[in-house]
């Protein structure tokens, strides 16, 4: 194998399937790479808060091969450092594996390295984390995105074939477009949140980080299914296939004015429209759809979101697991305590956010109003999809920004949601894939099916990538 | 607009001690943020029922039959402090 780096995911699997390539030479060199990235620190791209300590031994032949895979923190895994980019769970060391680590891993693929992320999955850029930033490996000065940034900079990097992440609000689709590479978000419920440290439980929902569609169909294949621990996880209705459409003739492409003109940077409405363009060319109609709501959902998002975050993170008291804060006088100031001393600003906000919104004479306002516009979100999506088969939108409002440059507006750095948030209130599948470049850096394009469409959603995607072109190269270190 | 007093009361509820350097901007980073999602005030949405679920669910409850857990002394071994068969903690009252 001339260079076994360069392999997608999928094909390093056939290569190992066919006797051409050992899994444990392509562990060891994937190994070597994350390990000099995480010794670099700050100085490299800051992907990865833990890298695996030895290549495994030789497995028999499963589905995946053996290609190993990187896990953002959030995932528990058993005696493997698991932090969801906190320092309140400083130290703490599983007792247990979340399901879909636990699948991925039965079906052939190793846990490679955990990614860095921003705190509990609360941020759009990943400069929220106890282990420090993640750097874009398009240009180290920007972001990745967020929240799953390490897993998304890891494999636009090539330090990862593959990543797990995931996304409540857009954490694994806009990470995935500002590195110009694939993200997908599956429907809520398909794959299991067992062991996947809760932020927003009505939201939250793991998956594929990968360079390529066919790469995440694979990943896919793999991680849905019903699990007895999880009982909002649900049995996918059919098998996930490999994609292999190279047209969209007969194919309804609903465009929504409200996700794609106000708010929306200029050369990413450029490469957005271009994008459409080279859609029509491969027999896609396009057609105007309305989402009357979609306006609103990030005002429901930014409500919702922080009330259940609020209610999910009072479990790090300093009793059970994670850091304590020394020398508190009493129980209540240990509970205090260690909450002012582990937690980064971020959650602190959106735990008061949360609290303030569910608290007494406040509730109807903020919870119960969110909660009805949620409905009518959905509603939007449903009457939309009788009309067209996708929704095609830019994934996020701008292309990667700089590090720093909205650290210090917390609504600016939400408004980076604006584009993705509507599909997770929806529980829709939604999927990025890079559309093309502005000012040097890749622009994603944003498409969502109905709920349990990913096969279909996974063709229209794969020959979008074979129209594009989209060279990653680049990012490559 | 958030103040001060409301801060604090909103940081009681949520067991969480904000130092003096926090208070000031976390009432003006709530407000920003309030106001913003005030907009939703402006929608009618009078018979518009919550949303529960957004994926229709069905038969979500199994058998209530006992089945193994997770052994003591490893649950026991994350606690920042641990006495004989349980957590320790500091004293409700000091």
């Amino acid at each position: 194998m001339s260079d076994i780096l360069a392999l997608t995911a999928a094909d390093a699997a056939e290569e190992i399937a066919m006797g051409r390539l050992s899994a444990e030479e392509l562990f060891a060199a994937y190994r070597s790479r994350a390990l000099a990235d995480r010794d670099a620190g700050e100085a490299g791209l800051n992907c990865f808060t833990w890298v695996a300590e030895s290549t495994p031994a030789p497995a028999p032949a499963r589905p995946l091969a053996g290609v190993p895979l990187a896990v953002k923190d959030l995932f528990c895994t058993e005696g493997v450092p698991s932090q969801a980019g906190s320092r309140i769970l400083e130290g703490y060391l599983p007792p247990y594996t979340a399901t879909v680590v636990r699948s991925l891993a039965d079906a052939g693929a190793p846990l490679l390295a955990k990614t860095n992320q921003d705190e509990f999955a609360m941020g759009s850029s990943t400069e929220n984390s106890a282990y420090g930033p993640v750097r874009n490996p398009w240009d180290r000065g920007r972001v990745p995105g967020g929240s799953s940034g390490g897993s998304a900079a890891a494999v636009a990097a090539g330090l990862a074939p593959w990543a797990l992440g995931t996304d409540t609000g857009g954490s694994i689709r806009q990470p995935a477009a500002l590195c110009g590479i694939v993200g997908l978000k599956p429907t809520y419920g398909s794959v299991s949140r067992y062991g996947m440290i809760a932020f927003a439980s009505s939201l939250d929902q793991a998956g594929p980080i990968t360079r390529n569609v066919r790469d995440a169909a694979l990943l896919l294949a793999h991680m849905v299914g019903h699990d007895p621990c999880d009982a909002t996880s649900i049995q996918f209705p059919e098998r996930v296939t490999l994609p292999h459409a190279e047209r969209l003739d007969g194919i309804k492409l609903g465009v929504p004015a409200e996700l794609s003109q106000d708010g929306i940077a200029p050369g990413v409405q450029r490469a957005f429209a271009s994008a459409l363009a080279r859609a029509e060319e491969l027999g896609a109609e396009r057609h105007d759809v309305a989402l009357p709501h979609a306006p609103h959902a990030l005002s429901a998002y930014y409500v919702l979101a922080p009330a259940e975050c609020s209610s999910n993170l009072a479990r790090y008291d300093g009793v059970r697991y994670g850091m304590r804060a020394q020398d508190a006088e009493d129980l209540l100031s240990m509970y205090t305590r260690t909450r002012h001393d582990g937690f980064g600003p971020e959650v602190k906000r959106r735990v008061m956010l949360g609290t303030y919104a569910l608290s007494s004479g406040y509730y109807d306002a903020y919870y119960g109003r969110a909660q009805r516009v949620r409905t009518k979100i959905a509603e939007d999506f449903r009457a939309a999809f009788e009309q067209v088969d996708f929704i095609l939108t830019p994934t996020a409002p701008t292309i990667a920004f700089l590090l720093g440059e909205k650290t210090g507006d917390p609504l600016a750095m939400y408004l980076n949601d604006y584009c993705t948030v509507p599909m997770s209130l929806a529980g829709v599948p939604a999927i990025s894939i890079p559309c093309g470049l502005s000012d040097g850096l890749p622009v994603g394009l944003q498409i969502a099916g109905p709920a349990f469409s990913e096969n279909r959603l996974l063709e229209a995607a794969h020959a979008l990538e074979m129209a594009f072109e989209f060279d990653g190269a680049p990012a490559r270190v | 607009m958030i103040g001060r007093d409301e801060v604090l009361h909103v940081a009681r509820l949520a067991r969480l001690e904000l130092g003096e350097d926090e208070i000031e901007p976390m009432a003006r980073e709530l407000s920003a943020v309030l106001d913003h999602v005030a907009k939703i005030a402006e929608l009618d949405l009078s018979g518009v029922p919550p949303t529960s679920h957004v994926v229709e669910v069905t038969g979500a409850l199994r058998a209530d039959e006992p089945r193994p857990c997770l052994e003591r002394e490893v649950v026991l071994s994350q606690a920042p402090a641990v006495s004989d068969e349980g957590f320790l903690v500091p004293s409700p009252q000091a």
